[in-house]
């Protein structure tokens, strides 16, 4: 697992990197500081033998004795480090050496005043040879360094060890201390996983201790117990609304069946109104006309006269039930959408219009108007019913002028059809759209009220609004409002 | 009527049980000289007996049909897609022509009658004079016009 070596590499990182950084620096002050102490104590040790060397030297330089002196310089072949030594007369020539048989050259050609100084590999010293405030000459040791590099190897040999040491040590430990911090983590996460793959909030983590990790093993648990609880109470909404949704579907299927009963009922009833109505009419069309036919003789003019009136009315109501039923099979018929282009469709139901009233032939202007989506035939049907009113209400005018126009506002079309004909009271503007509503007496113009009712009916169907303007004799405007055709 | 003719004989059968529209029918038929080998029934049932030839009905045969059946659609007993079914469906009557009048013109019933291979449907207006009309032309045209395989 990634995370898993992450953070457990991480804190050996950690753990690893923190000791041997302390180590490393640790070892290193260490190794100054005996690399300084060591070199004080050798240069104060052979400081120390040059100032011997020249308290023992003052005779033999005093009465010039090489012998003596040289003597006194073999002393130093007890210390195995010394490479050279010599003591200088007053003048400064080399006077004795050591070793007795080295070359003059080997030494440097003047003596220094008291110093020490630091070779590649050697360390020098002059050491004057100072007898009642006179000088008598001066002492030069030359010592070899290889004992302090014996030394500084055994200490980066120990160094080395300790650290190698220590790493092991401190991996072995790192080890085990990480996975107590990194197990439970681990464990934590593990458990997170659990919840979140199989939405089990049931399950708990384990705690370790007080520390951090417990606190969060606590805090985690705590919110798995929310979570438990807030998803409980919401498994329990749901299935409330569950049962809601159930209890409304049963509520649903329970009222479509009522309607259907009811959309049954009245099928039924508009079949029994146009089946069983309209015999009785035609029986008293048919024998009050058998009457004028066989018996007229017998009748007197006002007779007659009745006996036509009687045969008007029942072809009236023959016509009102005739339009009756064809504003319910409206409610029925399905409504079928497609494009339609609305110039088109006003034209060709100008057309129809002209045929069936041909005495009234008023100036009819077509605007180009937006396309809609709608039921072909019944939105004809609104063109029809709407231009034969404008029509029948324009007939008497002595230039009678119908206009079609339309626009596009907020996603909307909206239609109008304007004539300058007889108009109407605005106050009665609400009972326009009524079955068998009319505004004009039978004598002034034909009709039987049910044509806006149909108009009405199909816009509404399609989910638009119909409305009019008017004033009585300046004419009237009937707006309607389709979905756009663009969707289509 | 009925017993003043031979069953056989019979040329146009009227199947309506609204008496008044009966009359006005035969009157329309009269008028055409084209009532004189009708006969009426008043229900869906004597129609099946009477083409059948079965109930009161066993003295005349199958294969004499009449040249026409005129027939209501609203009938009690049986009705009127029953009986146009029941003709329709039997060899040795189904090429009877049977003309549907009825008031309504129901999309429904036009279906039904149109799929069980009615010749005709028509709707009876309720002005008297269009009713004349149709009926005397519809006669016209089944029994003089019209030749059907015998």
């Amino acid at each position: 697992m990634r995370g898993e070596r992450t953070i457990t590499r991480k804190l050996m990182t950690a753990i690893m990197g923190t000791s041997i950084a302390v180590l490393v620096l640790t070892c290193a002050v260490f190794v100054t500081y005996e690399y300084v102490t060591f070199r004080k104590t050798v240069v104060g040790a052979l400081m120390v033998r040059a100032e011997i060397i020249a308290a023992n030297s003052t005779a033999a330089l005093a009465f010039q004795d090489e012998a003596d002196a040289r003597e006194i310089l073999s002393a130093l072949g007890k210390d195995q480090h010394m490479a050279a030594a010599c003591v200088y007369d007053k003048d400064g020539r080399v006077f004795a050496t050591y070793p007795a048989d080295a070359p003059t050259s080997l030494f440097p050609t003047a003596p220094e005043q008291q110093s020490y100084r630091f070779g590649d590999a050697e360390v020098i010293v002059f050491q004057p040879v100072v007898h009642d405030g006179r000088r008598l000459g001066t002492v030069y040791l030359k010592s070899d360094l290889s004992a302090m590099s014996e030394r500084f190897r055994l200490y980066t040999m120990l160094v080395l060890g300790v650290v190698a040491g220590s790493i092991v040590l401190a991996f072995a430990l790192s080890t085990w201390l990480q996975k107590r911090i990194s197990k439970p983590l681990l464990a934590l996460a593990e458990i997170a996983r659990c919840v979140s793959e199989h939405q089990d909030y049931t399950l708990r983590a384990q705690k370790h201790g007080e520390s951090e990790i417990g606190l969060l093993a606590d805090s985690f648990n705590d919110m798995l117990g929310q979570i438990q609880q807030r998803d409980a109470s919401l498994r329990k909404k749901e299935g409330e609304i569950g049962k809601l949704n159930a209890e409304l579907e049963q509520r649903v299927i329970q009222r479509t069946a009522q309607l259907e009963a009811a959309n049954k009922d009245l099928e039924a009833f508009s079949y029994s109104v146009s089946h069983d109505l309209r015999a009785p009419l035609r029986a008293i069309d048919g024998f009050s006309r058998i009457l004028l036919e066989d018996c007229s003789d017998m009748l007197d003019e006002n007779g007659n006269r009745i006996l036509e009136v009687v045969r008007q009315n029942a072809q009236k109501m023959g016509q009102l039930i005739d339009d009756l039923l064809a504003f319910s099979r409206l409610g029925r018929k399905a409504v079928e959408l497609s494009r339609i282009d609305m110039t088109d469709l006003a034209r060709s139901a100008l057309e129809d219009v002209n045929a069936s009233d041909t005495a009234s032939r008023p100036q009819v202007k077509i605007a180009s108007i937006p396309p809609a989506h709608g039921d072909r035939v019944l939105i004809r049907q609104v063109f029809i019913n709407l231009l034969s009113n404008a029509t029948k209400y324009s007939r008497l005018k002595e230039r009678p002028l119908v206009e079609i126009g339309g626009t596009t506002e907020n996603g909307n079309n909206i239609y109008y059809v304007k004539d300058n004909g007889a108009g109407f009271d605005m106050k009665y503007a609400n009972k326009l759209f009524g079955v068998f509503q009319r505004l004009h007496g039978p004598e002034e113009f034909e009709g039987t009220g049910v044509g806006l009712a149909i108009v009405q009916r199909i816009i509404h169907r399609h989910g638009g609004k119909v409305w009019a303007e008017a004033e009585v004799n300046q004419g009237a405007t009937f707006y309607f409002t389709l979905p756009k055709g663009e969707r289509w | 009527m009925e017993h003043l003719q031979n069953m056989n004989e019979v040329e146009v059968l009227l199947v309506e049980d609204n008496p008044s529209d009966a009359e006005l029918t035969m009157r329309a038929l009269k008028k055409r000289n084209l009532a004189n080998k009708l006969f009426h029934v008043k229900d869906g049932a004597a129609a099946i007996d009477f083409v059948f030839a079965q109930g009161a009905y066993t003295n005349r045969r199958v294969e004499n049909g009449p040249k026409v059946v005129l027939l209501d659609l609203k009938l009690p007993k049986v009705d009127g897609i029953e009986v146009l079914r029941q003709i329709k469906s039997d060899e040795r009557t189904k090429t009877i022509p049977v003309v549907v009048m009825t008031s309504s013109r129901e999309d429904r019933d036009l279906e039904t009658c149109y799929g069980l291979g009615v010749n005709g449907y028509v709707v009876k207006p309720v002005e008297f004079e269009d009713f004349a009309r149709a009926v005397s032309e519809l006669g016209f045209y089944w029994l003089l016009l019209n030749e059907t395989p015998r």
